[in-house]
């Protein structure tokens, strides 16, 4: 199979091309096919991706099972996985089914809703396996329009206001960074990300507009990129889209958002911003660090006093993200794989807790914090689950949370050890807010009237969670699972990343000379 | 002499055929026959297209240098024709429930588009200038259609008026290009103008330029859109928005670089001025609409900016860029308009916005393509319309114009924002008590449905629209 990626994309949007074809009618009937199809499709998805997984030769850090073929503009279709991509593939189609299984209960608009989620399973896994800026870019941009609708048409009470607000946050970032890859077709007369990996960038001092930029080109380049991560990732003080977004979503938009979406940022900051642009990412890195530090901290504080379930989580994800790009600028191998372990983690673990919150949403419709209390008494199944992954989101050592979060700690105290000492403090404010909000909420005695007649999980929703159960503990247990595919990737990565740098100072010291 | 006329048979025909409608017109049955006569209109519009198209090859020149026919103005033309008749088809059902659909206007569309296809092939300031008001003339009486309505009819005069002090500006600049360079002639300008622009013929070429801002309706000169927009019959408004604006546009890359070509550092920098104003009015002004048609016409302006964009270039690339956004430009609305004209509530004409709350429930599918176009119209990738604006981006970046290209981006953020609001009532909307109960047409569904699949799936290749427009440019610019 020669185009293995593109069936993988491109499955889920020719099922989505077909339910809004061919399906018609709102009836109890239309709304069932239109689940089973797309669950059909998501698992097929998942099965035909593992192909992928099995075919994928860790020891080659290249690009593998590439694909090429001319497009318009000079630009080219290119796509291909290599260590870092591949397991980003893996957990979208891993995730969608789950997800979609987790939108059992949708009663309205079920067609437009599969449809929305179909394509953006197929936007999303475009992002990772693109191999041409522009092929990325649209991939990468398109994704806001399904989530858009999905905000805004399934959202809760606020959604208009959410949905706008993410809309328009999130392609203001991009747009700037479109910018800069029309700049980088100029410069390097090419849009292959293969070339451009080596591709070496000017990074000679210039002025623009009086201001001195050290680094030139690649800091600016490294700018623009950033501003459009930084906003995907979400990072402080660009992240409050998310918490609006996060609480307004219906919980399946929220599961996508927080266990993929959030991903892109990450997966950009690897892919581009780090091996394109050494020394522009040199020169921001200790700013990049700090804002890291600040988000672990600041956003850990703000959780601590929200009073909505969504939010608080949503408040969590941002300072997890801050793990992330730590560990990403600490640009050594711990650091990068722990970034990538984290995202990975991170996905099963905050989807995990979006549909925790969704189960008792679908129950009482509502996610004040203040509304439950004593849930153990009625649902110890649920209570056990919950435990579980609050535990893991605190970073539970035999969790994958911990792996993450202390490969991260220790890449950046190499390079920076009062970062490593202020963030290090937010583990300690996780432990806070998480343990505290399952305290409140499913701890004590059940007093409150509405609760009496609360039920425990089905089985189908038992059946959600079972897979990302297995994930947690295994990849916390032995995350060699995840590191044997990143690590000579990954070690390329660094390599360069060094070894660009060491050329860099070199010409500059020669041109000093 | 022959030779010359072999060369403008097209236009040729095209007249032929106003005055032979004309005339049958008014010997029998009067407007009995529009309908006909506008069936036949626009399949002689799309035989003509496919003839230039199909068989048009290498640059001919006609009576001295007046009249060029070069990839170029075929390229423009074909754009012309085809989106002149698929207004045309888009019109009848709509005028002939309002009792306006009169014998005139098929008539007036040919004149208008056989000026406009004088204006992209004019190679000479006095052929330019015949063609261009051939082309306003027309288009002024068909903005006042609706001869009983008071609206339409002040849409008819302000165009008028507003058209008139802008062909005067154009005049005026012409007269001062003759007086310094010593020719009408592109060919003769752009000799003189290599050698050193002289202030006289900056002058004017700068009256010139305000001339054909107008005509593009591009910021300042825009104040006519609106209130034309708004005025006109839906239909004329479409017309408006589709081939006059791609001629003006093509006129104006065609002066410049054929008789301006060598002094490109001179009109760069209005060039960019114009672009980044219109961009950026359009795109807030459009924000306080809630009237579409008015909506479309800040949009057009806006869109004009990023066009302008690429002829700021001032490269080949520019050139070929601007073509390009034209090309989806115009595509883009045939089928929003196609959309707007489906917008009637009990056989009236609805352009509040606020009357698609929840149309997506009750037409899920023109709800979808709707949706499809407007994301296209806002630069949100995958659609079309994302690559007009790469282009664009790319020509004006690699011209040194970085600044340009921020702002458009910057401005194209803005922009997404109204056309989101429109995305907001149709799907996120209150069920209205009454909603919209129109749009029954066969065409204009086809329309609707067919350029939104054009914005989807024309990302494949573009249906081969860029190598065409590529070769256009190089002929342009050499």
């Amino acid at each position: 199979m020669d185009n293995l990626l593109s069936i993988v994309t491109f499955m889920p949007a020719v099922a989505a091309l077909i339910l809004a074809v061919f399906l018609r009618g709102e009836d109890e009937a239309a709304n069932r096919n239109a689940k089973w199809v797309a669950m059909a499709t998501t698992s097929i998805t998942f099965v035909v991706s593992l192909f992928i997984l099995f075919g994928f030769d860790a020891g080659d850090t290249g690009f593998q099972f590439v694909e090429e073929g001319a497009w318009i503009m000079g630009l080219s279709y290119k796509m291909g996985v290599d260590g870092i991509s591949v397991l980003f593939v893996m957990l979208t189609t891993f995730m969608m089914p789950l997800v979609i299984a987790a939108s059992w209960n949708v009663e309205t608009r079920v067609k437009e809703y599969m449809i929305a989620f179909l394509m953006l399973e197929t936007l999303m896994l475009g992002v990772f396996m693109a191999l041409d800026l522009v092929l990325f870019y649209l991939f990468f941009e398109a994704g806001l329009i399904p989530m858009f609708l999905i905000i805004g048409i399934w959202g809760g009470a606020n959604r208009i206001y959410a949905s706008f607000k993410f809309f328009l946050y999130t392609f203001l970032g991009s747009v700037l960074m479109l910018v800069a890859m029309v700049g980088m077709y100029a410069n390097a007369g090419t849009t292959d990300i293969e070339q451009l990996l080596v591709h070496n960038f000017s990074f000679e001092t210039f002025e623009v507009l009086g201001v001195q930029v050290i680094g030139g080109l690649q800091t600016l380049l490294f700018l623009a990129f950033f501003a459009s991560f930084a906003v995907k990732m979400p990072m402080w003080p660009v992240h409050t889209w998310l918490p609006d977004a996060h609480v307004q979503a219906p919980t399946a938009g929220s599961v996508v958002l927080a266990a993929i979406l959030l991903k892109l940022g990450g997966y950009g900051f690897i892919r581009f911003s780090l091996p394109m642009f050494p020394v522009g990412a040199e020169v921001l890195t200790p700013l990049v660090l700090w804002m890291s530090a600040i988000a672990i901290v600041y956003t850990s504080l703000v959780a601590l006093v929200q009073e909505d379930m969504k939010k608080l989580i949503a408040y969590s994800s941002v300072a997890h993200m801050g793990f992330v790009t730590m560990g990403i600028f600490a640009a050594n191998q711990q650091g990068v794989d722990g970034a990538i372990f984290q995202m990975l983690s991170h996905g099963f673990i905050s989807g995990a807790l979006f549909l925790c919150v969704g189960v008792i949403y679908d129950r009482m419709h509502t996610r004040e914090i203040d509304a439950y209390g004593g849930l153990v008494n009625r649902m110890p199944a649920y209570a056990l689950i919950f435990m579980l992954f609050t535990m893991a989101n605190v970073g539970l050592p035999g969790t994958s949370g911990f792996v993450g979060e202390f490969l991260t700690l220790m890449a950046v105290f190499q390079v920076n050890t009062w970062v490593a000492l202020v963030a290090t403090s937010g583990v300690i404010f996780s432990a806070a807010y998480a343990l505290w909000l399952y305290r409140r909420v499913v701890m004590g005695d059940l007093i409150k009237e509405s609760l009496k007649s609360i039920t425990d999980m089905t089985r189908r929703e038992k059946a959600i969670f079972a897979p990302l159960v297995v994930m947690t503990i295994l990849l916390g247990v032995y995350p060699a699972l995840i590191l044997d595919i990143t690590g000579p990737s990954v070690a390329a990565l660094v390599s360069n990343y060094d070894t660009a740098l060491a050329a860099a100072e070199a010409a500059t010291q020669l041109a000093a000379n | 002499m022959a030779a010359d006329l072999t060369i403008i048979l097209p236009e040729i025909l095209l007249a032929v055929f106003a005055m032979l409608g004309l005339m049958a017109a008014v010997y029998t049955s009067k407007d009995g026959l529009a309908s006909a006569l506008l069936w036949a209109t626009a399949a002689i519009f799309l035989a003509v297209a496919a003839w230039i198209g199909f068989t048009g090859e290498g640059t001919n020149i006609a009576f001295n240098g007046m009249f060029v026919d070069d990839a170029f103005s075929r390229f423009a033309k074909v754009v012309i024709l085809v989106s002149a008749a698929a207004v045309l088809l888009m019109s009848e059902a709509y005028m002939s429930s309002r009792g306006i659909l009169r014998f005139e206007y098929p008539v007036l569309v040919v004149l208008a588009v056989v000026g406009m296809m004088m204006m992209v092939s004019a190679g000479d300031l006095m052929a330019l200038y015949m063609g261009l008001e051939l082309q306003s003339l027309a288009l002024y009486v068909v903005a006042s259609l609706r001869r009983d309505s008071a609206k339409s009819t002040e849409a008819g005069l302000k165009y008028f008026v507003l058209g008139a002090l802008s062909s005067g500006l154009l005049l005026y600049g012409a007269s001062l290009v003759y007086g310094y360079a010593g020719t009408t002639l592109f060919s003769g300008i752009v000799q003189v103008a290599e050698e050193g622009v002289s202030l006289g013929l900056l002058f004017g070429l700068v009256f010139l330029m305000a001339g054909f801002a107008f005509k593009v309706s591009a910021v300042p000169f825009h104040m006519w859109t609106p209130d034309v927009y708004e005025g006109s019959p839906t239909p004329i408004t479409a017309f408006f928005a589709t081939a006059p604006k791609v001629a003006a546009m093509a006129l104006f890359a065609r002066v410049m670089h054929d008789a301006f070509g060598g002094a490109v550092a001179d009109w760069q920098q209005i060039m960019a001025l114009l672009s980044v104003l219109s961009m950026f009015l359009g795109a807030f002004a459009a924000i306080g609409q809630t009237n579409i048609k008015r909506l479309m016409a800040f949009s057009s302006i806006a869109h004009m900016g990023y066009a302008l964009m690429g002829l700021a270039a001032g490269t080949v690339l520019g050139v070929q860029a601007m073509l390009v956004y034209m090309a989806i430009y115009v595509t883009m609305n045939v089928g929003t308009f196609a959309f707007i004209l489906m917008m009637e509530k009990d056989g009236q004409p609805v352009t509040d916005i606020g009357a698609l709350n929840m149309y997506a429930k009750r037409e899920p599918g023109k709800a979808l393509a709707m949706l499809i176009l407007l994301f296209s119209l806002a630069g949100v990738p995958p659609m079309l319309g994302f690559f007009g604006k790469l282009y664009v981006l790319r020509a004006a970046y690699e011209a040194g114009l970085i600044w340009l290209a921020v702002a458009g981006v910057i401005a194209s953020v803005i922009g997404a924002y109204y056309y989101l609001r429109i995305v907001f009532f149709m799907y996120f909307g209150e069920e209205p008590e009454k909603g919209l109960n129109g749009g029954k047409s066969v065409i204009l569904g086809v329309m609707l449905m067919g350029s939104a699949a054009v914005m989807v799936f024309g990302i494949v290749n573009m249906f081969g629209v860029e190598g065409a427009a590529a070769m256009a440019a190089q002929t342009l610019v050499n």
